[in-house]
């Protein structure tokens, strides 16, 4: 009896999952509707985001966000692929053993200040440098590149250094044996044993920077506006949408939720391939 | 007698890092060049540390600690201590000439071709045609080109546990070291693949001088000129083989081989 509620119970909570996902989707698509009807694809191409006279109508257009989140997290990716390696192989293969515990503390102490913190730093501190350094006004694609970057980095470093991690003692052994150097014992086993794992890490870093709201909302600039250098402000999805939510009625309403939907889409497929990645390398 | 052994521990003591006591206390332990020398002893007598004290694989992990003298012939004939080389670049050079099989089958996750390959680019053999040559040369003295000549480009991973194991042998033969060393090399294989490998060891005599880890009285009766019991991280006797097996002079030696204890 006891064992059938158990049952019963948690078979609900699996299918309550289902629920709200599908639920979201739905939700999103009929507030979408009326977005969709208007403008279709034509949504993905257009620069304006203008609404109509007395909050009637306006021809709304998502390219601009969705030039935005992409560029501020290549940008990040490409600054915090490389240094997330780096953090990890140090990890695992460089550090004198004393020293791994508090870095490690260090990096999920990183991991869990909350992104509004990221987001004042940035402004109020890292903005002048960069304003400084490379020109513009300080807020910009770069601005909130490079602070996505730190944001995402201890995440990687974490999930690719487990993964390193995992790369069988005796195989690092027997390829030292055979005289590699630690160099080559990282760059020829250690890099292609935990491959998959680290190209998991990665998707999963890219999921987080392309829905990340707050910080960027603080660094990005918040204009529809192409940008024509790293330096300029400009807007992303998530910042868009958290700026005009107050005000928007109708039409543009609706619109944003159309951008909420190509987010939730871009996102679900960029996470759901990371999982078909990860359940790939244990069959 | 100086000229036969290719290597030589004396009075070779080794502590692990935050071990109150030494693991190996003061052996002494001849290579004998072009012969097989086994090391038998029950579990933590010290005969894996002692193996993988010759080519300094200890070394990977910091705060040990070494006393004593390992010697190794080099070209000239004489005898140097390994112990003494400090710099990664003497290290590497070490190992290329002292070469080691381990207990399980370690194939990188590359093709068979790479895998035998990846110590010769090391080495710094980069012409293809001489690459090709010593593969396959590599391949045939361990024994498995003939399994393995029409699939050179896939993965090694896909060998059987006794291929992997004979690729693994190609492949620190293929770099021409005076010494091999093998840690348990058959433990975990099947008895068939374990004869191939055995075999495979007796016929690599003529070659380079071979020094075997075994948990096996018989792999040790069979295949090995030279034995060395161990117990406890005293080196207990060392003799030829046929005397150890059959009149050994110390009376803890014919309690383990006669499996009295151990």
């Amino acid at each position: 009896m006891v064992g059938k509620i158990f049952k019963d119970f948690s078979l609900l909570s699996a299918i309550l999952i289902l629920v709200i996902l599908v639920a979201i989707f739905g939700i999103l698509y009929s507030y979408a509707s009326d977005a969709i009807h208007t403008f279709g694809w034509d949504f993905l191409t257009t620069t304006t985001w203008q609404p109509g006279e007395d909050d009637d109508g306006g021809i709304f257009g998502g390219y601009i966000p969705i030039v935005g989140t992409l560029l501020a997290t290549l940008i990040a990716m490409l600054i915090a692929v490389p240094i997330a390696m780096g953090i990890a192989i140090f990890l695992t293969e460089v550090a004198h053993p004393l020293l791994i515990k508090p870095v490690s503390i260090a990096i999920e102490l990183l991991a869990a200040i909350p992104s509004i913190i990221y987001g004042m730093w940035g402004l109020f501190y890292f903005a002048p440098i960069i304003q400084q350094s490379f020109g513009g006004s300080g807020v910009g694609l770069l601005t909130a590149g490079i602070v996505l970057a730190i944001m995402i980095v201890p995440f990687m470093s974490a999930i690719t250094k487990d993964a390193m991690n995992t790369t069988p003692g005796v195989l690092k052994e027997s390829a030292y044996a055979m005289g590699a150097t630690k160099f080559e014992v990282i760059k020829d086993v250690i890099m292609p044993y935990s491959k998959t794992a680290i190209i998991g890490s990665v998707i999963l870093a890219l999921g987080r920077a392309l829905g990340e709201t707050m910080a960027v909302a603080f660094l990005i600039g918040s204009i529809v506006k192409l940008p024509s250098k790293v330096t300029d402000p400009t807007t992303s999805i998530p910042v868009l949408l958290a700026n005009n939510f107050a005000e928007a009625q109708d039409l543009e309403l609706s619109s944003m939720f159309y951008l909420a939907l190509i987010l939730f889409a871009v996102s679900f497929i960029i996470i759901s391939f990371a999982k078909f990645y990860f359940l790939g390398r244990k069959r | 007698m100086e000229n036969k052994d290719v290597m030589r521990a004396e009075d070779l003591c080794f502590t692990y890092p935050n071990a109150p006591k030494p693991t190996l206390k003061s052996i002494n332990l001849p290579i004998e060049k072009n012969k097989i020398t086994a090391l038998i002893g029950p579990s933590g007598c010290g005969k894996s540390t002692l193996l993988r004290a010759f080519n300094r694989i200890h070394d990977l992990y910091p705060g040990l600690k070494y006393e004593g003298k390992i010697l190794l012939q080099n070209e000239n004939g004489n005898m140097d201590n390994i112990l003494e080389l400090k710099k990664e670049t003497d290290l590497v050079k070490l190992r290329q000439r002292v070469g080691m099989i381990f207990q399980k089958p370690t194939p990188f996750p590359m093709s068979i071709y790479d895998n035998v390959a990846y110590g010769l680019r090391l080495a710094g053999v980069s012409n293809k045609d001489e690459l090709d040559g010593k593969i396959e040369k590599a391949l045939q003295g361990a024994a498995i080109w003939n399994e393995v000549k029409d699939r050179l480009r896939s993965s090694a991973m896909g060998l059987s546990g006794g291929q992997q194991q004979r690729l693994c042998i190609a492949r620190a033969v293929a770099l021409k070291p005076d010494v091999l060393l093998f840690d348990e090399p058959t433990s975990a294989l099947d008895p068939i693949s374990t004869g191939a490998i055995e075999e495979l060891i007796a016929e690599l005599r003529s070659e380079v001088s071979i020094a075997i880890v075994t948990h096996n009285m018989q792999q040790a009766s069979r295949l090995s000129d030279y034995t060395a019991f161990m117990y406890l991280g005293d080196l207990i006797e060392f003799n030829k083989t046929k005397k150890i097996f059959t009149n050994p002079s110390e009376k803890m030696t014919e309690d383990y081989i006669t499996g009295r204890f151990g």
